[in-house]
């Protein structure tokens, strides 16, 4: 397994309608490297599929001993994950948008 | 269940309510803060109309309803309590336990018998409501449709602390693959009100190669701030509410609520509770306490978190000291109902049965073992009735029930006695939570009646002596009961004018009961008001004094192998104590045989063994200076055959006398079950039961009390000093 960071990046609309497509990608990166870094700063919705998605890669990361990092959240993504308190779930720094 | 089942439940309901209610009016406060009491009294009459309602046992309704009624105005201060209305709601209640005695006889309509009685209190109770009655009586015929829940959950004033409507969503699995998305609603909640806080639940997600992205895993718990009403609320999620689980706790609502709440989801209750504390719907503290509670009750099996919250929402918050002191007793008990299941007495004496059973089988099988010299089955059967031994006091324990209840009962006693002789006496109730077998506790209600009230009636003094004498005014009466090397102690003690000795003494002579040469020890001479035709009350009252009372309580007591003793301090009151095994149907015992018989000996009641030797001729040995008398047992039984060589001597302690009991030889220890003998057999003296050993023979228990009897002569003058 490569001890380095993967990085990858989300754009457009994580939904309903590519989330199943959406959980393949993200898992097969997140096993690729121990660490995986997602770039969300193109993401112009998230819904409830493709939030649980991302739930789904960070509880994944935490049972195989990996690390999941979300970086450069839109204001999409801030938006509902302050509204469902998430931030503190992914850990991550969140840029607050003004 | 059906309606005959249903109404038995109502009517033990009911008389627990009223039982509850009758203390709460006992320990009303009228001075200070009624408010916990009120509640309590107005909660148990609103109930049992509520299940009466539901019976149609419309008479119940009716009187409930004027009760209520005027509870109802106590309770929003129109009307104040006094207390002529504590001693009409006292009789109330009785009137009420009539009722249901009336009702668990079969009589669903009211008794024409008791109907003025009944015509009576209402009128006075209108009187009481002070220009409302016309209302009142009006209501009580038309609108007596049932509206417990409602008013129960009104009145009830253990509430959490949380100003928020606290909300659970677990979204169905469909829900995305529909169309409808939970952030979505969540967003539009938000237009009604502030989201004070949110935990997003993921547990349900499984592992990644079996989640379909499509499906919903989702659930919410969230605490909102709105002004809304439920129904607004509801309405956001109109649209999945077919496919999701909504659950909507209204602000203040009780912790129970919460509780139910974290019973019906899926979580695991720690983890719920700490989530409903994340948000902000139950406080830290709440579930702290439940959480400790949890910890301490371990040993319980299958106490979950939710009981202990219920126990929790029971228990009132902390106020003045002195009302949570009285708040205790009502709130303990109802704490303890909600721990316990109600299981037919039949069932548990069918099992203390079977165990019999087990132990005379066990016992068979070692001796069998012992028989074969078997070493491995030896061990086999010694494990076996270890095990039997653990079980034997595992169900015996079933059997257990809390002093407490009877204890409380003593309270109205009290209230009632207190203002029959126009002296003002309280009740300090202690040790309530001391066990004992429950058939002991059914017969030892009476016995007790009549120490309590012959210690307010004789012990406690008129008002004017008291204070002359520079006691408080008021008299105080103390229960109190605790446990003592396999038995129960319960203490009836006053702090009157004590027993006097010179007195008692004097009459004890005129009566011929002790000769006046005899110089007895200060606890003899209080003991003699125990003989029988003995009182030295100066006027007989309508409650004791007539001669007939300590004797009968004192075999009673022994009825049930037990003693009573008393004490007493001249001009410092005087104590009766109580001493009762804690249970009657399993005993060690101890197995002599004497020519062919084998008896049992209550281990207990068994000092020591002595090798025999009387003074030749003599019924009497030496005991390290001390003379001891003897009982033959072959002469006492008229059994036939000699003695063998070496006889033994069992000494026998009961209370302060003490006897040797002359048998041919000792067997040993035995776990003894004890069967009762037939009624044919009632009549002989020193036999209290019989019990079956190991080889399937036959045993008889001796009645260590009456045998005593035999050698110290009927008055206790020849009682030997321990």
């Amino acid at each position: 397994m490569a001890d380095e960071v993967k990085r990858i990046a989300l754009d457009g609309e994580l939904t309903i309608y590519r989330a199943a497509e959406l959980k393949l990608d993200v898992l097969a990166a997140l096993r690729q490297a121990r660490v995986l870094e997602i770039d969300l700063s193109g993401v112009i919705e998230l819904d409830s599929a493709g939030l649980q998605v991302l739930m789904l890669a960070k509880q994944t990361a935490a049972a195989e001993q990996r690390e999941l990092r979300l970086v450069q959240h839109s204001p999409a993504v801030v938006d509902v994950f302050e509204l469902l308190d998430l931030v503190a779930f992914f850990g991550d720094a969140v840029l607050i948008h003004a | 269940m059906n309606l005959d089942e249903a109404l038995q439940t109502f009517i033990a309901e009911s008389r627990e309510l009223l039982e509850e209610m009758e203390n709460a009016l006992l320990n009303v406060d009228l001075a200070g803060d009624q408010g916990e009491a009120i509640n309590a009294i107005f909660r148990a009459a609103h109930t049992i109309k509520g299940s009466a309602g539901l019976f149609g046992l419309d008479h119940i309704v009716g009187f409930t309803h004027v009760v209520e009624s005027l509870l109802d105005k106590v309770r929003d201060g129109s009307v104040s309590l006094n207390d002529e209305m504590v001693v009409l709601l006292l009789s109330c209640c009785d009137y009420l336990s009539a009722m249901m005695d009336a009702l668990a006889a079969g009589r669903t309509e009211q008794d024409p018998d008791t109907a003025p009685e009944g015509e009576m209190l209402q009128q006075q109770l209108r009187r009481h409501m002070a220009g409302e009655a016309p209302e009142a009586a009006a209501a009580a015929g038309a609108a007596l449709a049932v509206h417990a829940e409602p008013g129960v959950e009104r009145i009830d004033g253990e509430r959490g602390d949380s100003d928020y409507w606290h909300i659970s969503l677990r979204f169905g699995r469909g829900v995305l693959q529909n169309g409808m998305d939970p952030i979505a609603f969540l967003r539009y909640l938000r237009k009604l009100g502030r989201i004070v806080g949110i935990a997003t639940l993921a547990d349900a997600l499984p592992p990644a190669d079996e989640m379909d992205a499509e499906l919903c895993y989702l659930g919410f718990e969230i605490a909102f701030d709105s002004a809304a009403d439920r129904e607004a609320i509801a309405g956001v999620f109109e649209f999945v509410q077919d496919d999701c689980t909504i659950r909507i706790i209204p602000p203040h609502s009780k912790v129970s609520e919460y509780v139910n709440l974290i019973r019906a989801l899926p979580e695991r209750a720690a983890r719920l509770g700490e989530i409903l504390v994340r948000c902000g719907s139950v406080t830290r503290h709440e579930l702290d306490a439940a959480l400790n509670q949890q910890a301490e009750a371990e040993r319980t099996p299958a106490q979950q978190l939710g009981s202990i919250l219920v126990d929790a929402g029971n228990v009132p918050p902390v106020v003045v000291e002195a009302a949570l002191a009285k708040q205790k007793q009502v709130s303990e008990q109802k704490a303890q109902e909600s721990r316990s299941i109600r299981v037919d007495s039949d069932k548990l004496d069918k099992l203390i049965d079977l165990v019999g059973e087990l132990i005379i089988a066990g016992a068979r099988a070692s001796m069998i073992g012992q028989h074969l010299q078997n070493t491995e089955l030896l061990e086999c059967t010694s494990t076996l009735s270890g095990l039997v031994e653990d079980v034997r006091d595992a169900a015996l324990e079933l059997r257990m029930v809390k002093i407490g209840a009877t204890f409380n009962r003593f309270q109205r006693v009290v209230h009632d006695v207190a203002r029959e002789l126009g002296k003002d006496i309280g009740l300090i109730v202690d040790g309530e939570d001391s066990e004992l077998d429950k058939t002991v506790v059914e017969k030892i209600g009476d016995p007790l009646m009549h120490l309590v009230r012959n210690a307010m009636d004789h012990g406690i003094e008129p008002a004017e002596v008291r204070i002359a004498a520079g006691k408080p005014a008021k008299g105080m009466i103390k229960l109190n009961a605790f446990h003592e090397s396999g038995s129960i102690v319960i203490e009836v003690s006053d702090d009157g004018g004590g027993l006097r000795k010179d007195k008692i003494l004097a009459k004890a002579i005129e009566r011929g009961l002790v000769d006046p040469e005899r110089k007895l020890s200060d606890s003899e001479i209080y003991n003699l008001i125990f003989e029988a035709g003995f009182s030295t009350a100066d006027k007989i009252t309508n409650l004791s004094g007539r001669g007939v009372g300590m004797d009968v309580v004192k075999r009673n007591i022994q009825a049930l192998r037990g003693s009573v003793d008393v004490s007493s301090r001249e001009g410092q009151g005087a104590t009766v104590t109580v001493r009762l095994p804690l249970t009657l149907a399993i005993i060690d015992g101890f197995l002599v045989q004497v020519g062919s018989s084998v008896f049992v000996i209550p281990l207990d009641m068994i000092e020591e063994c002595i090798e025999y030797g009387t003074e030749p001729g003599q019924d009497y040995c030496n005991l390290r200076g001390q003379v001891l008398p003897c009982i033959r047992l072959r002469r006492l039984f008229r059994m036939d055959g000699a003695p063998t060589r070496r006889e033994s001597i069992v000494v026998l302690k009961f209370g302060n006398q003490r006897a040797g009991l002359v048998v041919d030889t000792l067997l040993g220890e035995f776990q003894t079950v004890i069967k009762p003998l037939s009624p044919m057999f009632s009549e002989v003296k020193c036999i209290s039961g019989s019990t079956i050993l190991g080889s399937g023979e036959v045993a008889l228990i001796l009645d260590v009390a009456q045998l005593l009897n035999t050698v110290s002569g009927k008055g206790a003058a020849a009682a030997i000093p321990a």
